[in-house]
């Protein structure tokens, strides 16, 4: 056994100095800051489009001092409960038909305010009238009412703590964390597919199955990649931690999971690690058998669905605390580590997570024996025995 | 023919009885036995193709086999030796990224070597042949030659006691090969055990003191480079002045006549009762000689004429 980690310690280093020495790397940790780049660019885009060209919009034909109170209505109303919330008004000659208006291509408004505000009338499709009704109603009662509506004062009661608020912010954390250990499984353990291919391409796999057992190649390569990848985390973490702090002025009000920051950090490095091995242990298996990039490509769609079916699994079982799919989740080997550190997030006991941990390990040891005995027996064989390709034609 | 590993009063380096390796319906290795002396040179002679790669790795432990029974420095499971052992596949292989002292390093430490030590014995060596412009160069940067060197000296930095090389001498031009036999009689001369397969007949005739001569899977001839010549008679040629007289009647029954020379077997009896018959009948003895037949013939006799050819046709594909 010693010579098994000695000998993936060797080969893990020489893989780690490969990566995180190529000038390729600074891409590896670049590469996902330009999608949050964008996303913010097209974020703030996105932001100016919903405050104005994507809110319904209504033409007013009331009388002039009937319609200005529905403005002054309407901007009391969006003080409150936000702008865009609220559609906005268009002032439209006094009068004017609403069916002439809305027969018009350019008009930039979905429906018609007419009558007066004792009986306002609402023109539009079906649908847009269900729609704005009830916030035009509001409007045109609070422009009805001007100052005379009764404002009524609410007492408040503050309580140190909430059960069902901190419930719903444990769930929210839980979420968040399954969301986040996914997201970087799929960036990054699907690397390790190809991860074989250059030791095939280089002919070095003979030395390396000659000189140590092919399980602590497998090792070695699944430690550098883990190693590269937490190398990337840290990265990415400070930069975006950075940012929030920059947004945030240092004042983030962040809900506790259940057993404390901490504990939590490390659980989800730790989970991190064990989907990371579980996935990758599985993904080297299958890539090893591969002879081409070509074929390391067309493996990955499947590989990645494979990984959406297995998140979907321990999101559906979050907020089923206890229940029976919830309990399958943590224990299937594959949607264990996203169902665990949700309950990290809502429960506060700690033993199950040491149990989860040694009983993930135990998968990731028997997967890769498989892989290894799989390669043992298609992948080392002699001459051109030795290049044949994972899938072959049937002949006819 | 087998090799008896009873017959050896050294420790055996590598051993195998029996060994079979199938890929899928096909048989690389069928029924191989085989007996390495500690402090040989042995030869794995055979043509491309002949099971002679399959039947190092299986010896190795890359592969396991089928059937049969094999240790390595006395150990069973081969890979618990590895340290000990260095082996050269007949596909090269380095990282193109590494540098020339790193690569020869990380073979090493494969085996157990510190890296720290390995990449001090990786630049002596380098020196040493006349590399240190290349030390720190990557492989990628490296002649075809000074490739296979860096990844010759990888295999045996570590100093281990027995050496495996799989064809070792294709793709090196004649200075290389000379060179790589120097440093297998050196390695040899140091008390390692040297186990190359080849299908170049002059290498394994002028460096192995044991030979297997491989074809279609099997052991065919297990033994010295001499009693796999001396399985053949000396072949005596003979002109004469005179074509006809009473010595024809000494003649052997299986003399033939080509280009106005007999050739034949040696008799058993020797060549002076001929000789005499020369003498008495004044023939007029023009050129007689008495050869003792090569490797090569005794390869085409044990492996056949077809193995012979195919050999014959690698050598010069190897040469061209």
């Amino acid at each position: 056994m010693n010579d098994v980690i000695r000998a993936a310690f060797v080969i893990a280093r020489r893989d780690f100095a490969a990566i995180v020495f190529s000038r390729t790397f600074i891409f590896f940790l670049l590469g996902p800051l330009f999608p949050i780049l964008i996303g913010f660019a097209f974020g703030g885009l996105g932001d100016k489009m919903k405050t104005d060209s994507l809110r319904p919009a209504v033409a007013v034909t009331l009388p002039t001092e009937q319609a200005a109170r529905m403005d002054w209505a309407r901007e009391r109303i969006a003080q409150r409960i936000g702008r865009e919330q609220v559609p906005q008004l268009h002032r439209a000659p006094p009068g004017a038909d609403p069916t002439g208006l809305l027969a018009r291509r350019d008009a930039g408004y979905v429906a018609v305010l007419s009558g007066s505000l004792d009986r306002p009338i609402l023109t539009g499709k079906q649908r847009d009238v269900a729609l704005l009704e009830p916030d035009i109603s509001l409007m045109a009662g609070l422009a009805t009412a001007g100052d005379n509506l009764p404002h009524v004062p609410v007492t408040r009661r503050i309580i140190a703590d909430s059960a069902s608020a901190q419930g719903q912010a444990q769930l929210m954390v839980a979420r968040v964390a399954q969301v986040t250990i996914f997201f970087l499984t799929v960036l990054l353990a699907g690397m390790v597919l190809s991860n074989m291919v250059e030791e095939k391409t280089n002919k070095v796999i003979e030395i390396l199955a000659a000189a140590v057992p092919i399980d602590a190649v497998f090792l070695g390569k699944l430690m550098a990649m883990l190693a590269m990848s937490f190398i990337g985390i840290a990265f990415w973490g400070s930069m975006m931690f950075g940012s929030v702090l920059m947004i945030a002025g240092g004042d983030l009000p962040l809900p506790r999971p259940a057993v404390g920051w901490p504990i939590f950090l490390a659980l989800a490095a730790i989970y991190f690690a064990m989907v990371y091995l579980l996935l990758g242990s599985l993904f080297l298996g299958i890539g090893a058998q591969a002879a081409t990039v070509r074929e390391v490509q067309t493996l990955n769609m499947p590989v990645s669905m494979g990984q959406i079916a297995v998140f979907f699994f321990a999101t559906y079982a979050v907020d089923r605390m206890d229940s029976p799919a919830e309990i399958a989740a943590c224990i299937f080997p594959f949607s264990s580590p996203f169902a665990m550190i949700a309950r990290a997030a809502q429960d506060a006991t700690l033993w199950p997570h040491l149990l989860a941990i040694v009983w993930q390990g135990l998968w990731v040891a028997l997967i890769i024996r498989m892989g290894v005995r799989l390669f043992r027996r298609h992948v080392l064989k002699s001459g051109a025995a030795e290049r044949r390709p994972l899938f072959r034609r049937r002949s006819a | 023919m087998t090799g008896d590993t009873q017959a050896f009063s050294v420790p055996l380096a590598v051993e195998g009885r029996g060994l079979v390796k199938a890929f899928g319906g096909f048989r690389a290795v069928n029924g191989v036995d085989i007996a390495v002396p500690t402090g040989a040179i042995y030869g794995i002679l055979g043509p491309n193709g002949a099971g002679k790669t399959t039947l190092l790795r299986t010896l190795l432990g890359i592969v396991d086999p089928d059937a049969g029974w094999r240790a390595l420095l006395g150990d069973p499971d081969p890979l618990r030796q590895a340290r000990l052992v260095g082996y050269l596949p007949e596909e090269r292989g380095l990282y193109p990224a590494m540098k020339a002292y790193d690569a020869i390093a990380f073979m090493g430490a494969l085996r157990g070597l510190p890296l720290k030590e390995g990449r001090e014995r990786a630049r002596a060596m380098l020196e040493a042949h006349g590399m240190g412009a290349s030390i720190d160069k990557p492989v990628r940067q490296l002649s075809k030659g000074m490739a296979q060197t860096v990844q010759l000296f990888g295999t045996i930095v570590h100093q281990p006691r027995l050496i495996v090389l799989d064809e070792p001498f294709s793709g090196l031009d004649a200075i290389n090969q000379e060179k790589l036999e120097a440093l297998i009689r050196e390695q040899a001369r140091a008390g390692v055990t040297v186990l190359f397969s080849t299908h170049v007949i002059a290498h394994a005739e002028r460096l192995c003191e044991r030979i297997a001569i491989v074809a279609g899977g099997r052991i065919r001839f297990e033994g010295s480079v001499s009693d796999a010549r001396d399985r053949l008679r000396a072949q005596v040629r003979l002109r004469t002045r005179v074509a006809d007289g009473p010595w024809r009647a000494a003649l052997p029954a299986d003399a033939v006549l080509a280009e106005d020379a007999w050739q034949f077997a040696l008799p058993d009896e020797g060549i002076e009762p001929l000789l005499r018959a020369l003498l008495d009948s004044d023939a007029g003895i023009e050129n007689l000689s008495i050869e003792r037949p090569g490797l090569h013939d005794a390869f085409v006799a044990i492996a056949g004429e077809a193995a012979a050819r195919a050999m014959d046709q690698q050598d010069e594909e190897a040469i061209a």
